[in-house]
């Protein structure tokens, strides 16, 4: 299967090292602490954080910092096909974990002891690259919830199809059943705080993989860091109205 | 960069399912006209002077092809939406489209019209996708005109003529080909025009005066759906039409759904089918199932049917295949009819362009005008195609290319076109050309990633391949080689040494060319298509780069070079010698310690005794130097020189005695000694032509080499499949059935020959028995047994059971090929496999994929049947040549009776062809008559008689019945 054209196009006409067109959307539900809308090209996520709150079941509680909860789901009506799948299998309980711990490094939860913060996701809309849409909708939401981090986690995936790797693979890249490599940085700190691969790759493509991933992030981290300060004007503004 | 201007494109699934896909429209696709001032033209690749850029549309593409690949055509848009719609609709016509665009002295743009933000259009309800897509078409032609404006002249190219109308009406210039290609003003452009076949009908008027001509020769083809409906009840079977290759008139289909071959007989009954297609076939009334074969070949008599003399066939596979007879003698028939059928339907086409002539005919009145033309396949499995030329006279002598275009009910041939001159009928290259193409070798030179991926010369030995620890250094072993004279690519070498016990440690040691191919790199890729080196008689076409075949990998003497060695040791003694070799004990725990594969290894050695029972078998990866490059002839010089005491001497003789008592202990097992005639050519080396000719003499060295060969292909065989059962790569060599044996049955059952054919066993013990009145007589008895059984064939173990793992000929339960790396893909598979086997690497992933193991077995069996016919086909090509200047009388063995004369094999040329008593036109006059009982063709009156196997004296000389096309005729003398 040709995924990249002798003309250097991919099947939905993006070039190889571009992303598709992202959106977020600050605010979502009312009634949790933060919530955002992160969508890259057809896969749609949304994130509801709450808390920190009083920790629901003592015997969880942690002395020294708080306790980070992540559900993850997908919403049956996400993809085409309407199946209904069973709650918690193996790759919601994945991602959860995957998303938990990815978020869990740049909260700084050792300012909230004995505390709780949960972070809900949802998969509206799945059209690829849902870990990375999930985590990118998180931030958001914890921003929106103003809890203290360390810095933005941005999160995106890039793929090796046809000799050539691909960023941000849609839902037919990543049938393929090639490489798929997802990313997660700090980007001030620039540090990697997530890197999963599904498939083999040569070392030396791998790094130019990872490296295109990152380039991905740090995109994605500053057009977030536009929704957040355009959101931040807005508060303002209506305070001060 | 990017222009996010996203949409969504919703198309219904098949599961009636709604999809959304994003469609990113894009304003950075330029329009590849250099002389454009808006776009970026690093990618141009239109000429800057083109005063007329083509666009074509998708079934311009997808009939004229041919016409596209000649280079008087440039100039031309190739939309991404023709281009989507071709690889719809023939995968084969796209890659051949995407070779032009990508070839850089043609001037073929690929414009990506779907992604442009202009030239993208959106369906429009109610309209179809054909309809949808002519309209993008237009409106990027119409794009273009504007963008470049009136100094270029934007011409779309479509043969649909409401496309045309709607063009016009757009204000799009719109031609069709005809009329473009005409107004070019060159006639030979208009010969690779694919013709409609509505045209069809006036042209078989023109063409053919006969009157039964215009009636329906063939019958219908049922409509898809009947057919489908039909496989579906079981009264039609799908599956691959083969046509015998030496009776164009017998074809067989495999079919899966009962199990058998259908055999077709006839051309009515195959109904325009070719070779490869695949079709839906329906059985005859049992009662038809015989007889039909005499009945066909009566009614298409006017298909000549001349024999020529071709190379003596090696195999039941390069023969032709006999059906029984009724009432020959008594051994076949009972219940042996197969199933006959008729093809009803074509499901899937497989027409290519063929190889061949024109069939001579004189040049018609008014010249310069267009002719019809019968072309000729060199491959006799395909029919005479009618071309329609304006360049006859250009074409008469040539070697020429043709495609199918259609073949209708009316016509009794499909028509076709012309695509390309390969050169003058018996030149020699050209001819070898056509043999290349005709077995579908690939003889370009290897691409640039290709050679890539070749390690940096000039290679040798490094430290670092000596300190890998399962390599071990074999430098210190006194090694040596025996190949063919003037062998470059030597893929194997010998050691031999007594030790003090009496026995012998022997290894064979295999150049280790998988340290240089790795799975899954072009390299390899490239190998494994090419599958196996093709040797001609004047040039070898490599399956591996030359460096690697002739230098890295070539176990060549005086250097030293990398090995997989198979070693059969004495245990005892083993111990001894990895000491004696000062191997220090503490190195050597390390060693053992690292790789604890290695200690197992080394427990399972046993001994090889002067006996020559080899009982176990060591493997490792190796480093060795060879101390001769011998020949065949040197070897057994050495041998015979009773004065020669050397070391490499003395090797060679204790090596050449083992080799004969394993041997023995093989036929005694009943492994066939079987036999061809090999010939061999002595080339001139400046003008290629043959200056001598003659039997290939096989000597003990030969044997000998090869004895040791088939010892270690055994050995690695039992090694892997104990490894991984599922996916060892074996040879097998099926038993012949009693049908196949029936010519050889029916010969010895006329000359009083009692021959067992119960067992490979018997058979030998029988063949051995067969002695005759003069010295020959036992070798063309054998040559005879060996042309009735079929071919060694690659397979993968999982897709059979043990019990049909065995081969027959080498009368043993496991082979497989290991001792060729260099010029046989399989044995790259192998040494893979052997390496896994004994933990020194991982296997490849393609091993888990049982399919595409099949799958590479069978592209494996394809090439390698190729390979031979081309290197048969080659050497039938230089007897011509050589014969051509040399009339030669010479002694011949008649072989087969038939009812006109009797088909000779001449011995010392090794080809075989017919000698005929009564000519064509004297046929059945009834002068002679056979006597199928004894095999013998009598004169009427008795007088004179000749019988199978005798004797008898021919002529051999070319000649010309037809101007251009040189044949050997044999004659008595
Ligand atoms: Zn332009």
């Amino acid at each position: 299967m040709e995924y990249v054209s002798p003309e250097g196009l991919r099947l939905d006409g993006r070039r190889p090292m571009e992303m598709r067109q992202i959106r977020a959307e600050i605010g979502a539900v009312s009634k949790a602490d933060g919530s955002a809308v992160f969508e890259m090209g057809n896969t749609k996520v949304i994130a509801a954080v709450y808390g920190p709150r009083e920790v629901q079941n003592r015997s969880q509680q942690l002395s020294d910092k708080a306790l980070v909860r992540c559900e993850y789901n997908m919403a049956n009506f996400s993809t085409g096909d309407r199946m209904r799948k069973p709650k918690g299998d193996r790759r919601s309980t994945e991602i959860s974990l995957v998303i938990r711990q990815t978020l869990e490094e740049c909260i700084l939860t050792h300012l909230m002891p004995r505390s709780q913060i949960d972070i809900y996701v949802q998969v509206l809309q799945a059209d690829g690259g849902t870990r990375s849409a999930c985590i990118n909708a998180a931030t958001l939401a914890l921003a929106d919830a103003g809890i203290p981090m360390r810095d933005l986690v941005t999160s995106c995936s890039a793929g090796y199809l046809n000799s050539t790797p691909l960023l941000d693979l849609n839902y037919v890249e990543d049938s393929a059943g090639g490489p798929d490599v997802t990313v997660g940085i700090l980007p001030k700190l620039d540090k990697v705080t997530l890197l999963q691969m599904d498939s083999k790759l040569p070392i030396d493509i791998l790094e130019n993989v990872i490296q295109l991933a990152t380039e991905g992030c740090k995109a994605i981290a500053n057009y977030i860091r536009e929704i957040l300060l355009e959101n931040t004007k807005e508060l303002e503004y209506r305070r001060g109205s | 960069m990017l222009h996010n201007k996203s949409f969504v494109k919703k198309t219904k699934g098949g599961k009636v399912m709604k999809q959304v896909r994003e469609h990113y429209l894009r304003d950075d696709i330029y329009c590849g006209a250099p002389s454009c001032t808006v776009c970026d033209s690093s990618g141009a690749r239109l000429s800057s002077s083109a005063s007329t850029i083509l666009v074509v549309d998708t079934n311009v593409v997808l009939n004229q092809i041919d016409l596209l690949e000649n280079s008087a055509i440039d100039d031309v848009v190739v939309l991404s939406i023709v281009l989507e719609e071709v690889k719809n609709k023939n995968m084969s016509v796209y890659n051949r489209l995407r070779a032009i665009c990508s070839n850089s002295n043609r001037k073929f743009f690929v414009f990506s019209n779907e992604y442009h933000r202009d030239t993208y259009v959106k369906e429009m309800s109610g309209e179809t996708k054909n309809d949808r897509n002519d309209r993008a078409i237009r409106v990027a032609t119409q794009w273009y005109q504007k963008h470049l404006g009136g100094a270029v002249k934007v011409l779309l190219v479509t043969n649909d003529k409401e496309n045309k109308r709607k063009a016009s009406e757009e204000g799009i210039c719109a031609e069709t080909v005809e009329s473009y290609v005409k107004s070019l003003d060159r006639p030979d452009l208009l010969d690779l025009l694919v013709r409609p076949s509505s045209e069809d009908a006036e042209m078989a008027d023109v063409e053919d005066h006969r009157p039964s001509k215009r009636k329906v020769i063939y019958s219908e083809h049922k409509p898809m759906s009947e057919i489908t409906s039909g496989l579906h009840r079981g009264i039609y079977h799908q599956g691959k039409l083969r046509v015998n290759r030496y009776n164009p008139f017998e074809a067989y289909v495999g079919s899966e759904s009962i199990g058998d071959e259908i055999i077709i007989y006839g051309r009515s009954n195959m109904n325009r089918a070719f070779d490869g297609d695949i079709v839906a076939v329906e059985l005859l009334p049992e009662d038809q199932w015989q007889g039909e074969k005499s009945l066909s070949i009566v009614g298409e008599e006017d298909e000549d049917e001349d024999e020529d003399v071709h190379l003596a066939p090696n195999s039941a596979d390069d023969a032709p295949r006999t059906t029984p007879q009724q009432g020959s003698t008594g051994v076949i028939n009972a219940g042996s009819s197969r199933p006959s059928g008729r093809i009803v339907g074509i499901i899937k086409r497989n027409w290519h362009s063929y190889c061949g002539s024109l069939e001579p005919m004189p040049m018609p009145g008014g010249s310069r005008g267009v002719a019809y033309a019968l072309f000729v396949s060199k491959d006799r499995r395909f029919p005479k195609i009618r071309i329609q030329t304006r360049q006859l006279e250009n074409l008469l002598d040539k070697r020429i290319m043709v495609s199918v275009d259609s073949w209708d009910r009316q016509s009794r041939y499909p028509s076709g076109h012309y695509v390309r001159t390969i050169g003058d009928i018996g030149d020699r290259d050209t001819e070898s050309e056509v043999v290349l193409i005709e077995n579908d070798i690939n003889s370009r030179p290897f691409s640039a990633q290709v050679l890539a991926c070749l390690p940096p010369l000039p290679w040798s030995v490094s430290s670092e391949d000596l300190s890998i620890p399962f390599r071990q250094d074999l430098r210190h072993l006194r090694v040596f080689s025996v190949d063919p004279p003037g062998c470059k690519d030597i893929d194997d070498a010998l050691h031999c040494y007594a030790l003090p016990n009496g026995n012998f440690e022997v290894g064979v040691h295999i150049a280790d060319v998988t340290n240089f191919v790795f799975p899954g790199t072009p390299l390899d890729d490239e190998a494994s298509q090419r599958g196996t080196s093709v040797y001609l008689v004047e040039r070898r076409i490599d399956m591996l780069p030359k460096p690697l075949t002739e230098d890295v990998c070539s176990l060549r003497s005086d250097v030293e070079r990398l090995a997989f060695s198979v070693i059969w040791v004495p245990s005892a003694d083993y111990w001894e010698f990895i000491f004696s070799k000062k191997i220090s004990t503490l190195a050597f725990c390390i060693w053992v310690h690292t790789h604890r594969f290695a200690l197992a290894l080394f427990m399972y050695v046993q001994e090889m005794t002067p006996e020559a029972d080899i009982i176990s078998t060591r493997y490792t990866k190796s480093v060795i130097k060879s101390a001769a490059a011998l020949s065949y002839v040197e070897a057994q010089a050495r041998m015979d020189d009773s004065r020669l005491m050397d070391p490499v001497t003395t090797d060679l003789r204790n090596m050449n005695s083992l080799a004969k008592k394993m041997r023995l202990r093989r036929i005694e097992r009943g492994a066939l000694t079987l036999a061809s005639a090999e010939v061999k050519f002595q080339i001139d080396t400046e003008t290629h032509d043959p200056l001598d000719i003659g039997m290939y003499q096989i000597r003990e060295a030969n044997q000998m080499v090869e004895e040791f060969m088939l010892a270690a292909n055994v050995s690695v065989a039992q090694q892997i499949l104990k490894s991984f059962p599922l996916c060892s790569l074996l040879r097998r060599h099926p038993t012949p059935t009693k049908e196949m044996l029936e010519p050889l049955l029916r010969v010895s059952a006329a000359i009083g020959l009692n021959l067992d054919v119960s067992s490979s066993k018997a058979l030998a013990d029988s063949l051995d028995l067969a002695v005759g009145g003069d010295p020959y007589f036992n070798k063309l008895i054998r040559i005879l047994a060996t042309r009735c059984m079929s071919q060694a064939v690659y397979f993968c173990s999982g897709d059979l059971s043990p019990p049909e793992y065995h081969h027959y000929g080498l009368a043993t339960p496991l082979y497989t090929h290991f001792t060729s790396p260099i010029r046989r893909y399989a044995d790259v598979i192998v040494h893979r496999l052997l390496a896994a086997s004994i933990g020194i690497s991982k296997l490849p992933s393609v091993f888990q994929d049982r399919l595409q193991l099949t799958s590479i077995a069978d592209n494996l069996n394809y090439r390698h049947r190729n390979a031979q016919m081309a290197g048969r086909a080659s050497v039938e090509l230089h007897t011509l040549i050589y014969f051509r200047k040399r009339p030669t009388d010479t002694e011949a063995r008649i072989v087969k009776i038939r009812s006109n004369g009797f088909f000779v094999f001449v011995p010392k040329y090794g080809i075989e062809g017919p000698v005929y008593l009564t000519t064509r036109a004297e046929k059945g006059s009834g002068e002679w008559y056979v006597d199928e009982q004894e095999q013998k063709i009598k004169k009427m009156d008795g007088s004179f008689s000749y019988s199978i196997l005798q004797t008898v004296q021919i002529h051999m000389e070319v000649v010309e019945p037809q101007p251009n096309r040189p044949k050997l005729q044999l004659t008595l003398i």
